[in-house]
């Protein structure tokens, strides 16, 4: 067989365990995001610990994701969308590694929420944390697979966020100002409803550096 | 990591001018060594010595010790002959000899006594696969290897050099003299012979050494003045003349 010689096999190797390191931090987010509002929802006290200590996971990879990328802007020269490319993934991990932060803040709600006897079941929270995660796999899928048309689908997806959290906070707002003896566990709550309010954000950003990347241009104004 | 060659305490003379001054360096095996430094550094010279090619020079007088898997070749009884057929050289401009494609790859394995048609034939397949080069010259191995294009030359002269069987292949510049596609498709090539031939590269390219080596020597007024791995080199270097040279301050 002839050899089949790429023009760059290295800078191509060298991309390649960069996104699979960011494929893997971006799935350990996502079970993160799921996990933290389960240890609320079913007062899940060691899912809660298992989350606080699974950040440092995290923040080590989104270290070594910064390594490479900086010895790839060293030893590669990237220009053009390879040059986007490495800014896009320094930006993009310190989003998911804020997202990571979100889910330890969400999981000491848990440990808080523990001996308080919950008014309500569950209902909106888990669902939102479903939303928020299924926005940020999305948006990490349209980075690695290059697909422009997903990254504006997820951002877009956002308002439907900040209509969910717009009713969790108003209801949740509305209890603890008519009904005191649950006005703590409604605080709570609200608090939840915004840290996953603030990771789909995160997803949106990660979908506006898929279209830095893809196009050069910035998706906040096109 | 195997170490292929070994050098320690070199130096070398043109006469009474120190050309290398106590060069230490240890070449690994199947990785890329890139030479960098300013013209008249010394690098170039440093790769001469490797195959011994400074013998012949004249006036060239050689201190201290390369050893090659173990074995001095500076010393007395070395087979220079046996070193060079180990030890394969590319040059700066695609030298290929004035007669075929064909007879090209096969000088070197004649001169070594391989005489049999089919033995030839087998290494000018193998060789020229290797060089991604047997598809484009299959059909034409008995034309001129002139006739082909600069790039296509240079990667001639890698195959005729893998025709002997080397275990290592010695490149100065072997880029320099190739417009930007033939560039790539010869780091290309640099990278996949890595895994099986130990690569020393002199070039004068920055972002070529950045590229394609795995190890980076800095060479300066005949001294060695860093050899790190090539990210540490090319982010966050030793020597502070390294970090100068690299970033364009000077040479």
């Amino acid at each position: 067989m002839e050899q089949n010689i790429t023009f760059r096999p290295k800078m191509d190797d060298e991309l390649q365990a960069i996104d699979n390191k960011v494929l893997s931090m971006a799935e350990l987010v996502e079970t993160q995001i799921l996990n933290a509002v389960k240890a609320i929802k079913e007062k899940d006290m060691k899912l809660a610990r298992d989350i606080i200590d699974g950040d440092e996971e995290i923040d080590d990879l989104e270290d070594k994701i910064n390594n490479d990328c900086f010895k790839f802007l060293a030893t590669q020269a990237p220009l053009a969308s390879d040059l986007r490319y490495a800014i896009s993934i320094m930006k993009m991990i310190r989003d998911i590694e804020r997202i990571g932060d979100h889910c330890v803040d969400i999981a000491k709600f848990a440990i808080r929420l523990n001996d308080k006897e919950y008014y309500k079941e569950l209902i909106d929270l888990p669902r939102m944390a479903g939303m928020s995660t299924q926005m940020v796999s999305d948006a990490i899928r349209s980075f690695v697979d290059k697909d422009l048309r997903l990254a504006r689908r997820v951002w877009k997806k956002d308002d439907e966020i900040d209509e969910l959290y717009k009713f969790v906070l108003e209801e949740q707002l509305g209890v603890a100002g008519s009904e005191p003896e649950k006005a703590e566990c409604a605080v709570q709550f609200a608090f939840v409803a915004e840290h996953l309010e603030r990771i789909a954000d995160y997803a949106t950003n990660i979908c506006e550096e898929t279209v830095f990347m893809l196009e050069g241009k910035d998706l906040t104004k096109i | 990591m195997e170490n292929k060659f070994t050098v320690r305490g070199l130096n070398l003379y043109y006469g009474d001018f120190q050309a290398l001054k106590n060069i230490n360096i240890d070449i690994p095996e199947h990785k890329v060594t890139a030479l960098i430094g300013p013209s008249g550094c010394g690098k170039s010279t440093f790769l001469r010595t490797l195959d011994r090619m400074q013998d012949t020079v004249e006036g060239a007088r050689v201190e201290g010790q390369i050893l090659f898997d173990g074995e001095d070749i500076y010393r007395r009884d070395c087979d220079v002959i046996k070193l060079r057929k180990k030890v394969g050289m590319v040059f700066q401009s695609p030298n290929p000899f004035p007669k075929s494609i064909y007879e090209n790859i096969v000088y070197g394995p004649r001169v070594h006594g391989i005489t049999e048609k089919k033995k030839l034939d087998e290494i000018v397949e193998r060789t020229l696969k290797e060089v991604a080069l047997w598809d484009e010259t299959k059909d034409r191995l008995n034309d001129s290897a002139l006739g082909m294009s600069g790039g296509q030359q240079q990667r001639l002269c890698i195959a005729r050099c893998l025709a002997v069987e080397p275990e290592v292949i010695l490149m100065d510049e072997p880029t320099s003299a190739l417009d930007p596609v033939a560039t790539a498709k010869i780091e290309g090539l640099m990278h996949e012979l890595s895994k099986k031939y130990t690569i020393v590269i002199v070039t004068h390219n920055m972002q070529q050494a950045g590229r394609i080596s795995d190890q980076t020597a800095f060479f300066l007024l005949g001294e060695l003045l860093e050899v790190n791995p090539t990210d540490k080199i090319f982010s966050d270097p030793d020597n502070i003349k390294t970090e100068e040279y690299i970033s364009g301050r000077f040479g």
